[in-house]
């Protein structure tokens, strides 16, 4: 036995094996991006012009078939990717910065802007999300913009409450104590102390809102809030529905998109379950998973300081 | 009792600021959003419609405080102003036959998904580690990621095209009368849109349930119940579920809005008269009194459910009540 004692200075310097269902499911999304960028070599067809005759089940002409209007489903589910997942990213950018800075700042600076921010996050918090997207996504001229902007004002309320939480743990810590004594500002003490001790959660987060924000786009596209002359996952399921794709049988037309937006949603959020380091309660999940694929470690790394790892490693 | 009070409070405010919302939304465009409506609406639309929306709105030539004064005036008489796509019917009509239709569809998929779901979480936690633990909530989590339309749809195909087990959509399919052929047809049609909701929310449950298990299970009483003799049965669901209960009737309050909102998809998909059909049919036909509405309608319904989770967890958690009195 050549184990060797490694004591572990700060928890994230821990060595872990980053889990197989992880590695899957970024290599899934990897993969979709690079679909999406690399859509104009690769689709077979225009995606908006018809390529074919319609609703032909799939063939080595059309690996994926064609749409009730002639469209090549492969062409257009790359182009597609595009937007779903441009969509994706923007808002998971976008919330994530506003529920950063109105969960930090309100967590910080307590008192009565605590008060204001924290009612304004619940009261976000208990309005149906869908409706209110449709009340707003309604009145503002279609297409990826609106949805971004639309999704952006409704997706940032539970980040908030989550951030807030956790920079009030923080900021009682003696190193944030510390920059406040050597002279800090406020915004630099939450710049450089607060948000970057909470990288863990910033991360679960946004694959979060990927997730939230593909399938809500999705969503708001197939109610046709969308511009549907657009590609994107969701128009494709608006055209499967409105040209009764069910009722033909073309099964081909709505399974394809559908399930380029499942995998994608599923695969991101098994990522989280995976990688989250952090005590949430997720915790519990996290270990689930891996026991489901038979991956990662069981063991309670959280607590001990000391692990055994093989010389080799 | 000054718990609920802050929470009616609470829930007070939210509803104004929805309200709010509903106001100010349609006056951010430029000009006045009644003629930009009309004119986007082409043909069909004449001075009629334009009232009709002019009272909508409140769009008076008074200043803008007065006029949201007289918005809330007229919500607080049930004067939400007249259908576009239906006029001259008030909205309110238009709605009314379909709440009904959302509220079963939605508290019997809750129920269902709360009790399966929960009853799931208790078996993974108590039999840790087991097949059943180790396959069961991943499976539900996967699932639980799909968007619900795409699941609706998926179902739809299967089970209705396909295998011609479940209809395709609606709510019934014979004329309306109290007799017990009818609710059956009424639950035969339920099946695959209480399913959907059911499968995608299940998962949400039976974690949050399992982890409120695995905390209650090293407690002492719980060896204490076992070592009494009691039944396996009689540990896990009288001793151990009954205090694990308490994190998944705080979950309720916030899963009420998002089923209510997948809801909507659901309804859609499977053309069930409830109030998702009608917003997709308001969406379409740009009707924008029906939309306003029947966001207004669906925030104080997901209000009102949420207070009543309040009152249940005063009810069953005794320190809530001994912190406020």
């Amino acid at each position: 036995m050549t184990a060797t004692l490694v004591t572990v200075r700060r928890s994230g310097a821990r060595r872990r094996r980053i889990p197989v269902i992880a590695i899957v499911g970024l290599a899934v999304l990897a993969a979709a991006c690079l679909a999406a960028l690399l859509a104009p070599w690769l689709a077979p067809y225009p995606p908006d012009v018809p390529a074919g005759a319609g609703s032909q089940p799939p063939s080595l002409e059309h690996p994926l078939g064609t749409t009730t209007q002639g469209f090549d489903v492969l062409s257009q589910l790359l182009y597609g990717a595009r937007t779903s997942l441009g969509v994706g990213l923007a808002v998971a950018g976008i919330t994530t910065v506003m529920g950063l800075a109105i969960g930090v700042i309100a967590a910080y600076r307590g008192g009565w802007t605590d008060s204001v921010l924290s009612l304004l996050t619940n009261v976000f918090l208990v309005l149906p999300g869908l409706p209110l997207i449709v009340v707003l996504a309604a009145f503002l001229p279609p297409g990826p913009s609106t949805i971004i902007l639309v999704l952006s004002i409704t997706g940032w309320a539970f980040g908030a409450r989550l951030f807030r939480s956790q920079a009030l743990s923080l900021r009682t810590r003696e190193f944030v104590a510390a920059a406040e004594t050597a002279g800090m500002g406020r915004l630099r003490v939450m710049g450089t102390q607060i948000v970057p001790n909470m990288a863990s959660i910033i991360a679960a987060f946004v694959v979060n809102q990927v997730v939230f924000a593909i399938t809500a786009e999705a969503s708001l596209e197939f109610l046709g809030l969308g511009d549907p002359t657009t590609i994107s996952w969701g128009t494709m399921l608006f055209w499967a529905q409105t040209g009764s794709a069910l009722l033909l049988g073309n099964w081909w037309e709505f399974v394809f998109p559908g399930l380029a937006i499942a995998l994608t949603a599923s695969m991101l959020t098994f990522v989280n379950y995976a990688v989250d380091e952090t005590s949430s309660p997720r915790l519990q999940a996290r270990e689930l998973v891996h026991r489901f694929l038979g991956t990662g470690t069981r063991s309670s790394s959280l607590i001990t300081p000391v692990r055994r790892t093989d010389a080799s490693s | 009792m000054l718990l609920l009070l802050r929470r009616l409070g609470f829930y007070a405010i939210a509803l104004l600021i929805a309200i709010a919302v509903n106001f100010f939304v349609p006056r951010l465009a430029p000009g006045d959003p009644a003629s930009a409506l009309v004119a986007k609406l082409g043909t069909g639309a004449d001075q009629a419609s334009l009232e009709s929306l002019r009272t909508a709105y409140g769009l008076t030539d008074d200043p803008l405080g007065v006029q949201f004064l007289q918005y809330l005036g007229n919500l607080a008489t049930g004067d939400f102003g007249l259908s576009i796509s239906r006029f001259p019917s008030p909205v309110t009509e238009v709605i009314s036959g379909s709440l009904g239709w959302t509220v079963l569809l939605g508290s019997v998929a809750l129920i269902i998904a709360y009790l399966l779901g929960s009853t799931l979480g208790i078996v993974a936690a108590w039999y840790r580690g087991s097949w059943f633990d180790r396959t069961v909530p991943p499976v539900l989590i996967f699932i639980g990621s799909f968007p619900y339309f795409f699941l609706a749809l998926l179902l739809v195909y299967v089970f209705a095209v396909g295998l011609g087990w479940f209809p395709i959509g609606q709510a019934y399919s014979m004329p309306p009368e109290w007799s017990w052929e009818f609710v059956g047809d009424v639950l035969w049609h339920m099946t695959l849109p209480v399913t959907t909701v059911v499968l995608v929310t299940a998962g949400t449950w039976t974690l949050n349930m399992r982890n409120a298990m695995m905390s209650v299970t090293s407690e002492d009483y719980l060896a204490l119940a076992e070592a009494k003799g009691l039944s396996v049965r009689a540990v896990v669901f009288r001793h151990g579920a009954r205090n694990a209960l308490l994190p998944s009737v705080t979950l309720l309050g916030g899963m009420i809005g998002a089923v209510v909102g997948g809801q909507v998809m659901v309804e859609i998909v499977f053309s069930y008269p409830g109030v998702g059909m009608i917003l997709m049919n308001a969406v379409s036909a740009h009707d924008y009194p029906l939309i306003q509405t029947l966001f207004l309608i669906i925030t104080v319904t997901v209000l009102a459910a949420n207070f009543i989770v309040d009152i249940v967890y005063v009810l069953l958690d005794p320190r809530t009540r001994e912190v406020t009195a």
